[in-house]
């Protein structure tokens, strides 16, 4: 059960993403970009990562690609990239080292470097692994300084993006 | 005072760094006051000096007074010491003497000139140097004093620098100076190498030791030294920027190239006399340019028209007497005549001086006569200086010209004293020469004087008559023949015999009053048939100059061209010089040089050109490169 | 159970897409969007090895990922919304004046 979800969110999420930076329409990639997102949270629920699925769907489905959606409708953007590109060589060359990079992290993961040292250190999963009160409880106590500046960032994000769409001072 | 050595060299620097850094806020007068109130101060603190050493047994006359330690550096030591006995006595009193009264000339001589402050700063400067050369303890402090000579030198002849002519001669005197000076320091260096010191007290003390006497090392080091002395002191080969040196201001002629600088050859040659006395090479080396140089200058004079260069050429036959009189070894007789001819040679530069002044710059003394009765103290003067450096009873230029005379017989030989004699008659012929054309001749019409001349004003009078009076006494201090009237060898002999010496160098003069007294005469004899010459050819017979310049003119020509030893320096070391330089600049200057840091720049700027492309201005590149660099990044991880 | 190593490589591959549409296209609203899913590619490998070590900093990770990625996304657009003021045009290539 859990090996089949797995994969049908895995094909899902990959074909989304890979049909996000194909689109020429704006809009249909912010689409498919939020079909990616939900395929994510799934993965997440499987991983055990309840309030993070929730969160994801809230915040970064809802809130932040909402946004995007604003932003693009506001801009009223015509069909972009009709002209060729004046970088010649960057598409092929940055596919390349994509594959490149791809194959990296292949043989990294091949040379089982890393689940070798879990192995080893695999204990019992905790009861409320993965929820708001185990999240809670680390984020406010461990990561408290982390937290605050996070809050300073949204504030200064906050007044940075004022700012930065004024039309006139 | 004598622990207070240091205050007379203190006080001209004194003036010359107040006249030098406040030049332009200071008043002719004040500047004029300070600065010869900083040479009266250093005369005074020398007079006590003098005086004190008196108080010491003739034996034990030498005082050292280190200031500080210089230089310690390893095994170098060099000290900031002054060195106080007979010979450094007498040559500061000589130094400050003349000095104050050449300062005090100066201030009407320079009076209304819009270098008025920087002359005398210069001036200061110049005491102050030679003040240290003479009082100093060491060769390096020497050295010092020398160098600081020859740069005021520079300065000073240099005065007017808008004169192409002056400019010049500055240059040309501080380059030949260069070269003696070249060889001076080669000579300290090999006295560093022998000794490991420079102190006087450690070289010439340990010199009879240590050195082979005849030997090559003490040859070497005595030849090198006089290298430096011909440079200074104008002798072959390097006495070429002496006439020259006559651009600058005539009180500056008369105290640095007659009085003082280019005594400190002769000073330097009788203070290491321990060691020039153990290299008869040496001697023989000294003792012949010296004589050469003597006739040669003399000869040159003969003919000359110009007043100042005259009495240069005059003053560079007079230092070949002194040289003469080392060369042998009465280094008394040699510094008793550079004392005596400092006051009558100042005393004739001073009065060429007034000559000028009256004659608003006149110099050449054809276009001059008759000056007697229009300038009678300056006549007065001159007259006195003329028959004391002639060499004329009972003037100072006689005495001391006699007893090199009779050293040149005595220790030397006949041909030596042969020699000094027909040049002692030059001497006398072409000074009453001068006397005669510039102011007894009545000048004609065709000669193109036309001047209202003028007596010079007080400032520049006084100087004159007080030197004319040392001319006339000052010859009084070294009496011949009569026992024990001879003042200043008893005085000065300590000094040269301080030091042990190898028991096979020179002894010394004998005593033979008879001779000496039929040698007395003949020198006066000579001094006077120079005049009468003299007075026959430009008085009596005025024709006859001109008659036996067209009979051998070929001679009289060589003689007017100074033998065409500048036009000989000039094509054989001043030109190739320059070429070479030519070709250095624009092989090497130019081409590799500049070439380099051209091609250097050019290199980087072409570098930066293609690598500028880099920066394409598209945000996309700079994202792939930015990955590009993380995946070779992570590959090398990989790989390790 | 499905092994890790899965999560890891399909977090690699959306990592990879997300790359490749940052090179590639020339909207900067679809490289907006492709920096987007390479942090979600990132979140998920967190979460990955949060549940293969058992520990829940790899949550706290992903919490701080998502704050800075609200931030950014805030700043970032509004960066392209004066851009577009400016040009008229979200074309990144336009943003050439850095040349040379």
């Amino acid at each position: 059960m859990e090996t089949l979800l797995f994969w049908l969110l895995a094909v899902v999420a990959l074909i989304a993403a890979g049909s996000m930076i194909i689109q020429r329409n704006p809009v249909h990639s912010a689409l498919f970009l939020i079909m990616t997102l939900l395929s994510l949270a799934g993965l997440f629920l499987l991983l055990s990562a309840y309030f993070l699925a929730v969160i994801q769907i809230i915040v970064y489905a809802g809130a932040i690609m909402v946004l995007f959606l604003f932003v693009i409708m506001l801009l009223d953007i015509r069909r972009v990239e009709a002209a060729p590109s004046r970088v010649k060589l960057q598409k092929s060359l940055g596919i390349l080292l994509g594959v490149v990079f791809l194959l990296e992290t292949l043989l990294v993961l091949r040379s089982g470097v890393i689940t070798d040292g879990a192995a080893a250190a695999a204990t019992p999963l905790p009861e409320d692994f993965g929820t708001a009160v185990a999240l809670g409880r680390v984020l406010f106590t461990s990561y408290f300084f982390p937290l605050q500046l996070a809050a300073v960032l949204l504030f200064v994000a906050l007044i940075g993006a004022i700012v930065l769409s004024k039309r006139r001072w | 005072m004598l622990h207070n050595l240091w205050l007379i060299p203190f006080f001209p620097l004194l003036g010359s760094l107040i006249n030098g850094l406040w030049r332009r806020h200071l008043s002719e007068t004040s500047v004029a006051a300070i600065a010869c109130s900083s040479v009266a101060l250093s005369f005074l603190c020398s007079l006590i000096s003098f005086v004190a050493l008196f108080s010491l047994p003739p034996a034990g006359r030498s005082v050292e007074v280190v200031v500080y330690q210089w230089v310690t550096s390893g095994e170098f030591q060099a000290a900031m010491g002054f060195l106080l006995d007979p010979l450094s006595a007498i040559m500061i009193l000589v130094v400050t003497g003349v000095g104050l009264l050449i300062h005090v000339y100066s201030i009407g001589y320079m009076h209304d000139d819009e270098g008025f402050q920087r002359y005398f700063a210069y001036l200061n400067l110049f005491v102050f140097s030679m003040l240290i050369l003479v009082l100093g303890n060491n060769f390096l402090l020497m050295f010092l004093g020398w160098e600081g000579v020859g740069l005021c030198s520079y300065l000073l002849i240099g005065f007017w620098f808008t004169r192409q002519a002056a400019v010049e001669a500055g240059k040309k005197a501080f380059i030949v100076n260069r070269v003696g000076d070249f060889g001076f320091i080669l000579g300290v260096f090999l006295i560093f190498a022998a000794f490991g010191s420079l102190q006087f007290g450690e070289v010439f003390g340990r010199a009879a030791q240590q050195l082979v006497p005849g030997g090559a090392v003490v040859t070497a080091i005595t030849l090198l030294l006089f290298l430096g002395a011909t440079g200074k002191s104008a002798q072959i080969p390097l006495y070429v920027w002496l006439p020259d040196a006559m651009e600058g201001p005539t009180p500056v002629s008369a105290l640095i190239h007659a009085a003082t600088m280019v005594t400190a050859g002769v000073y330097m040659v009788a203070r290491c006399s321990v060691l020039y006395l153990m290299a008869p090479a040496a001697m023989v080396v000294v003792l012949v340019i010296g004589l050469l140089t003597a006739l040669m200058a003399a000869s040159i004079a003969l003919v000359q028209t110009d007043i100042k260069r005259i009495l240069a050429y005059s003053t560079i036959s007079q230092l070949g007497y002194m040289f003469v009189a080392c060369g042998v070894g009465a280094f008394t007789a040699g510094i008793f005549h550079l004392v005596t001819h400092a006051f009558f040679k100042a005393l004739l530069f001073l009065g060429a001086g007034s000559v000028m002044h009256a004659l608003d710059g006149e110099q050449d003394i054809r276009r001059m006569g008759g000056l007697k009765d229009h300038l009678p103290i300056t006549y007065m003067t001159f007259l006195i200086a003329s028959l004391a450096i002639a060499g004329v009873f009972p003037l100072a230029g006689f005495f001391s010209k006699d007893e090199i005379l009779w050293a040149a017989l005595t220790e030397g030989n006949f041909l030596v004293w042969l020699i000094a004699a027909i040049t002692a008659v030059m001497t006398s012929f072409y000074m009453f020469r001068l006397v005669f054309l510039v102011f007894h001749r009545q000048p004609s019409a065709r000669d193109g004087v036309s001047h209202h001349p003028h007596e010079a004003p007080s400032a520049m009078r006084v100087p004159l008559m007080i030197l004319a009076g040392f001319s006339v006494v000052a010859g009084f201090i070294g009496i011949p023949i009569i026992e024990g009237a001879n003042l200043i060898r008893p005085y000065l002999e300590p000094v040269f015999t301080r030091y042990p010496l190898p028991p096979e160098t020179f002894g010394h003069t004998l005593h033979r009053p008879g001779l000496e007294l039929v040698m007395l005469l003949i020198s006066l004899a000579l001094a006077i048939g120079g005049i009468l010459l003299a007075m026959y050819l430009y008085l009596i017979d005025t024709t006859l100059p001109e008659r036996l310049s067209a009979r051998f003119h070929r001679a009289y020509r060589v003689l007017l061209g100074k033998f065409y030893v500048d036009e000989l320096y000039g094509r054989c070391v001043v030109e190739p010089v320059r070429r070479a330089s030519d070709w250095l600049w624009a092989e090497v200057d130019v081409g590799i040089v500049d070439g380099t840091v051209n091609q250097a720049g050019a290199f980087v700027r072409q570098d930066s050109a293609w690598l500028s492309r880099i920066q394409s201005g598209f945000v996309r590149n700079y994202a792939l490169s930015i990955f590009l660099g993380a995946v070779v990044v992570i590959g090398y991880l990989i790989v390790r | 159970m499905v092994p890790i190593a899965n999560y890891l490589v399909l977090s690699a591959m959306l990592f990879l897409i997300g790359v490749i549409g940052v090179l590639v296209r020339r909207s900067a609203l679809i490289i907006f969007m492709s920096i987007e899913l390479m942090l979600n590619a990132v979140n998920l490998s967190f979460v990955a090895f949060a549940r293969l070590w058992n520990a829940a900093d790899g949550h706290m990770f992903v919490m701080f990922i998502f704050t800075v990625a609200a931030a950014e996304a805030a700043v970032g657009l509004a960066i392209v919304i004066a851009l577009f003021r400016q040009k008229d045009s979200v074309d990144v290539d336009d943003v050439n004046l850095m040349k040379g």
